[in-house]
């Protein structure tokens, strides 16, 4: 029997397993170094915040791997031996493999700061990275101010954790305006006010230039490039991004840029391995998106396709429209289509925002043809498949604008901005 | 605190954040308010009642009050979780455990030894706790507290006081707010002021709290209790009448337009105590599927129990002779034979698609009843349902069911099981409108595409321990039966997966493999088989 082994048992390796399960009788074994079973990285920080505990992080029973007999391993891949098909493992073990797949994701960056190993420092990532901060920040007294470097979508997940134990957070953002690399103006100078009112210490456009060390090499203080200014602190969060977790692998035949590189079918430089999730990089982008995409969703996407290529099915990996979704503190994001911060040619931006200052949504469409290629909404949740045929129809922008009220998906009873946002749409036009 | 610090990097229990001052204060009034209880409990006898009384509940309310007050409006709007696996009270921990054994204590002493209470018996005079509530109840019905009063009182506050709270809480979010307006209305006017009212009106009737519907309420067919109403003309007529309406006619209607939600959580007390005072351990429902295993199992057993006591108690107290009423025995049985046959009948031809194995067991359930009945009958042996008597089964109902499942367990383990563990596991008018809920209703929570991050604030704010996210993350719609509306699924979700919505019954239930966001000829292929 074909043994299908896998690496990594995040949600991209784990949704292949299931599905290859679904669609053959092939063994399946996945092995991880960072814990037994399957958790959802995305709801560590629930954990820390005491929302929830770390088993309800995991979505299958632990019953679950055996009833479908997904073999489950612990260990560390030190090296991967493609001509013999065998995984050495860190401890000394090894394993034979006819088909493997890397599903190894990301770790945080580091940018070779001084101090960046100090105690305290961390990354927001691994479940050993949250065992860290419970171990380094467990309340306000232990950590009586923690800075986070990098406003991304982790940075602000870590401000809102360390927030919710009432301690004090720094927050260094190298751009002037919070992910505004991502969000048009609105939209981040609102997510900026909104970080501010939940009292977190926003410091736009600061770097960080090193960390320093106590006596004992834990980290005592942080100096920011920019002002020189020293900020005394016990925890330092580092989360200026991620990239392809993928170390273990420069030593072996596989063709590796950033990430491990894959065609369209997944299928590395070499037979019979393939690489999904954030770890895998395509030659091109497809569609508008990035070669690398650090995305939950696209890490499922990529074990549902590639278990079609292994049991005989083989086809591409084909994404369909971009989408996302993320929540900055209490105000939710979505995303369909594509919004980028600054109109590209051809482009423009409509922009709506509620006077509560945490409502606003960005439409954006091509100046020529009117035609609807994206929008952000923040606080107001909308329907997914509702864009997603919209944006396969080319719907123009006056549609979707007046049409809006359909892709609603806010809870019953909730105030809607339909009108608001249709009267706004139709002065902008009129006085431009 | 300090030397807390955690080396073990075990992520045990971290110190929750300490309540603030005025949080301090705030519950030592409402600690103030329980002490004047528990003094009158012990037979402290207070010179003012009156005055006592509304001491002690205004310190109560008044105390919950700004408690919540100072927890949430210090915050901004948004989700409110914090520490909640932390905190003792509501993750099992010794507070839960202590509050747990009181709850359960309370409701022993409640419904077997009320005399405890200071129930005066025979026309005695009350004496200690309830003698404490002598003063309201005489201003409402003009007649001395029982034990039903102090609890109903007690229930009353405790829905109003937490539905303030949960109210705060979520008050970013009018469908929970609406929601809460609502049981706090049903329970305040419906359950607790208008049969005091009734009673003044017509001292005769027995207590009928309206939107209390059968099974939930199951001693409205006993027989004092359709005697009462039948011997109290045309209004006891009318109260029967809409009792046996709401369950036939209202009940499904409403069920089919909206989900059981009209009801769990919008009207009944049961869901409205669990909504506001038990929200706070919402969080303790187990999710494994073995819970699940159990809940269809015991849900639907206790629904047949209280189907099969009532019509045995019916048929008990019926007559042969239709001349002296038109409603006979004989008349009586065939129609619940009938009726049942044809809801088991129309369910197998209509919907036998949507069943699985639980198909078999609900054929076998319906079968048992109806066997029963028909040896019953057949035996002849007027008042014996297998040599019990029918009214065996009604008292073996009310300990078991009525008192012991729904009060004891359902109420008193609140912080063990969550606060939704009768609703889930006990109530049989639950089962019925679940079972309507999950065939014939609009009602779905929409999952919103591809979106879930299969993160589990879903499953893990579920009362009812639906595991929420094993659905959200497959891109399918959340049509349960024991989903009771509560929304706090959609409320809590970071990134707007879910919403409770009305629609049409097509493509309602939606089972997917693949989901939408993905090579849409890979979804067509493996979706459509």
């Amino acid at each position: 029997m074909e043994h299908i082994v896998i690496i990594g048992n995040g949600i991209s390796g784990v949704t292949a397993a299931r599905h290859i399960r679904k669609l053959s009788d092939k063994q399946i074994t996945i092995v991880s170094a960072e814990t037994d079973y399957f958790f959802s990285r995305t709801a560590l920080m629930y954990v820390y915040m005491g929302h929830m505990k770390f088993e309800h992080t995991q979505p299958y029973e632990d019953w679950f791997w055996e009833k479908n007999r997904i073999h489950l391993k612990k260990g560390y891949v030190k090296n991967i031996e493609t001509k013999s098909k065998t995984l050495q493992f860190a401890d000394g073990g090894s394993l034979q493999y006819d088909k493997l797949i890397i599903a190894t994701g990301s770790k945080p960056n580091k940018f070779g700061w001084p101090g960046q190993d100090l105690d305290g420092v961390m990354g927001m990532y691994h479940k050993q990275d949250l065992d860290n901060l419970e171990r380094y920040a467990p309340n306000n007294k232990v950590c009586k101010r923690a800075v986070i470097v990098g406003g991304g979508l982790i940075g602000i997940e870590l401000a809102e954790m360390l927030n919710s134990r009432n301690i004090p957070v720094t927050f260094l953002v190298r751009e002037n305006s919070f992910w505004n690399g991502v969000l048009p103006e609105g939209e981040s100078t609102m997510i900026n006010r909104h970080i501010k009112n939940h009292h977190i210490d926003l410091r736009l456009g600061n770097n960080l230039k090193e960390i320093i060390s106590d006596e004992n090499g834990k980290v005592k203080s942080i100096i920011i490039q920019e002002t020189g200014e020293e900020i005394t602190c016990d925890v330092v969060g580092l989360t200026a991004g991620v990239s392809p977790n993928i170390d273990f692998i420069k030593d072996s035949d596989i063709e590796i840029g950033r990430g491990v590189k894959v065609n369209r079918f997944l299928e590395t430089s070499i037979q019979d391995v393939y690489a999904i999730g954030d770890c895998a990089e395509q030659h091109e982008g497809i569609n508008g998106r990035r070669p690398i995409e650090a995305v939950w969703y696209t890490g499922r996407m990529m074990g549902e396709t590639v278990a079609q290529t292994i049991c005989g099915n083989r086809i591409q990996y084909n994404p369909g429209h971009w989408f996302n979704s993320a929540k900055f503190l209490d105000i939710e994001y979505q995303t369909y289509g594509w919004v980028f911060a600054k109109p590209r040619e051809n482009e423009a931006h409509f922009h709506w925002k509620h006077a509560d200052d945490t409502k606003c949504i960005t439409v954006c469409y091509n100046k020529n043809t009117n035609e609807f290629l994206g929008i952000n909404t923040f606080g107001i949740r909308m329907r997914h498949g509702i864009f997603d045929t919209w944006l396969t129809e080319k719907r123009d922008v006056d549609y979707v604008i007046a049409h809006l009220a359909e892709a609603n998906f806010d809870p019953e009873f909730y105030k809607t901005y339909e009108v608001d946002i249709h009267s706004a749409f139709k002065n902008e036009l009129q006085t431009v | 605190m300090s030397n807390k610090i955690n080396h073990s990097m075990s992520l045990a229990k971290p110190d929750a954040v300490d309540i603030s001052n005025k949080q301090k204060v705030a519950l030592a009034i409402g600690i103030l308010g329980l002490f004047i209880l528990v003094l009158a409990l012990f037979n402290t006898n207070f010179p003012n009642k009156g005055l006592f009384l509304t001491l002690s509940l205004g310190f109560i309310s008044v105390g919950i009050l700004i408690y919540s007050r100072d927890a949430y409006l210090t915050k901004l709007e948004g989700i409110k979780n914090d520490g909640i696996w932390f905190k003792s009270i509501s993750s099992r921990g010794v507070w839960g455990w202590i509050l747990g054994v009181i709850l359960t204590a309370f409701y022993i002493v409640l419904y077997f030894y009320p005399q405890y209470l200071g129930l005066g018996k025979d026309g005695a005079s009350n004496t200690g706790l309830i003698s404490l509530f002598d003063p309201l109840s005489n201003l409402l019905s003009g007649r001395n507290a029982s034990q039903w009063f102090v609890y109903g009182t007690l229930y009353t506050i405790a829905i109003l006081a937490f539905g303030y709270k949960f109210m705060l809480k979520y008050r970013h979010n009018r469908y929970e707010q609406l929601r809460t307006v609502s049981v706090m209305f049903f329970q305040l006017g419906f359950a607790f002021l208008i049969p005091e009212f009734m009673y003044v009106m017509n001292s005769d009737l027995p207590y009928y709290d309206l939107k209390s519907v059968w099974p939930l309420n199951y001693y409205i067919f006993d027989e004092w209790s359709v005697k009462g109403f039948l011997s109290n003309g045309n209004i006891g007529l009318g109260l029967i009448l809409f009792g046996i309406i709401s369950i036939f006619v209202i009940t499904p209607i409403l069920t089919y337009k909206y989900g059981k939600r009209w009801y769990c959580s919008w009207v009944c007390g049961c869901g409205g105590l669990a909504e506001t005072a038990g929200d706070s351990f919402r969080q303790l429902s187990s999710k494994k599927m073995s819970a699940w295993k159990l809940e269809r199992w015991l849900i639907h057993t206790v629904l047949v129990f209280s189907v099969v006591m009532t019509v045995a108690m019916v048929y008990t107290y019926l007559g042969y002779d239709h001349n002296a009423f038109w409603l006979t025995k004989g008349l009586f049985i065939g129609l619940v034979i009938g009726f049942l046959t044809l809801v088991f009948a129309g369910v197998m031809y209509f919907k036998r698609k949507e069943f699985g194995r639980d198909a078999k067991y609900g054929a076998i359930g319906y079968f048992v009843v109806i066997a029963l009945l028909v040896i019953m009958h057949f035996t002849g042996t007027t008042d014996n349902v297998f040599f019990i008597k029918g009214s065996a089964l009604r008292s073996a109902y009310g300990v078991y069911i009525g008192s012991i499942f729904s009060g004891v367990i359902g109420t008193g383990f609140y912080p063990i099981l969550g606060n939704r563990s009768w609703c889930r596991f006990g109530c049989p008018m639950a089962a019925i409108l679940g079972f309507q809920q999950r065939l014939f209703s609009k009602f779905r929570i929409t999952t919103n595409g591809g979106q879930c991050i299969s993160c589990g604030n879903c499953s893990n704010s579920c009362e009812m321990g639906i595991d929420v996210r094993a659905y959200a993350q497959k891109g399918e719609n959340i049509v349960r039966s024991s989903c009771v509306g509560c929304g706090i699924c959609s409320a809590v979700c970071p990134r707007g997966v879910l919403k409770l919505e009305n629609d049409t019954m097509e493509g309602r239930i939606n089972p997917t493999e693949i989901l939408l966001g993905n090579d849409v000829d890979l979804m067509d292929l493996v979706n459509k088989k």
